[in-house]
């Protein structure tokens, strides 16, 4: 991990992958998402609904492990001194915290036909607003941090213990009564219909690469701002 | 109930949301990665 400490060896990796991820990101989506909407079959129960499976499950996958990137980043950042791994920690809050919003707009729009109500204060749902709040948090820490290349200590230690709510979200619909169905998918394997399966993990699959492009554009953006900083500082200093 | 409006809502928003943040990200890295380029070329 250290050989990409260099930010010249990174970003000649991160250029030619940002296109990839993009391309494969964007063809996946938008093959996933269109045979989710016009030719999966729909739920015995659900009904047409079902379709906001295809894209609801990817946003709140990456919401998720958004947050699990940030706390392995600020583990790099305090053990290992890595100089990008506070980079990369910062690159990801702002699309953590859109797909953790878009996780519970299409939850709500879910809700409403599926359950009748557009919001309940379930284990679920709740645990996933207060991961929505600590992306906030996250990212308003990381702004009063002033280093422009990084984020602070405290910001790492924040984003480490943050990640408590991971398992809480992952275990709240087993450890309360919820109206959200408990893991479809397990390690142990998955209870969901191949018919449904497939076109998920299309989506799942596309949403990840583009947020893999989105994180190494804004690391790339993180990096170019800093060499811009360093520079005027030395030719003000000349 | 119909379902559509729903479902469409709810593809509408997600490819809508996550197109904004594409198009911004790669916005700000062009802003940022010229910038640099130009103060590299004006040593």
């Amino acid at each position: 991990m250290h050989a990409y400490a260099n930010p010249t060896r990174f970003l000649a990796l991160a250029k030619p992958l940002t296109l990839w991820f993009l391309i494969a990101g964007l063809g996946l989506v938008m093959f996933g998402s269109a045979y989710g909407l016009l030719y999966a079959p729909e739920d015995r129960l659900m009904g047409d609904s079902v379709r906001i499976l295809y894209i609801h499950v990817p946003t709140v996958w990456l919401a998720m492990g958004g947050w699990t990137g940030i706390a392995i980043a600020s583990i790099m950042q305090i053990v290992w001194r890595h100089p990008l791994a506070a980079v990369a920690a910062r690159a990801v809050a702002l699309p953590g915290a859109v797909f953790t919003a878009l996780g519970l707009i299409t939850g709500a729009i879910w809700a409403r036909p599926t359950w009748g109500a557009w919001w309940v204060w379930d284990g679920r749902v709740t645990s996933v607003l207060v991961l929505f709040f600590l992306y906030l948090a996250y990212i308003a820490l990381a702004n009063a941090s002033g280093d422009k290349g990084g984020v602070s200590r405290v910001t790492a230690i924040f984003g480490i213990v943050g990640a408590i709510n991971i398992p809480i979200i992952n275990r709240s619909v087993v450890w309360w009564n919820s109206l959200h169905q408990p893991a479809s998918i397990t390690v142990g394997g998955s209870s969901i219909d191949s018919a449904f399966l497939w076109p998920l993990m299309v989506n799942v699959t596309g949403f990840s690469l583009l947020f893999g492009a989105i994180v190494l554009m804004r690391m790339r953006a993180i990096l170019a701002e800093t060499k811009v900083e360093a520079r005027l500082k030395r030719m003000a200093a000349e | 109930m119909n379902h559509w409006p729903f479902v469409l809502a709810a593809y509408a928003i997600v490819l809508i949301a996550t197109a904004a943040v594409i198009a911004g990200s790669y916005a700000a890295m062009r802003n940022a990665e010229n910038k640099a380029d130009q103060l590299g070329k004006r040593k």
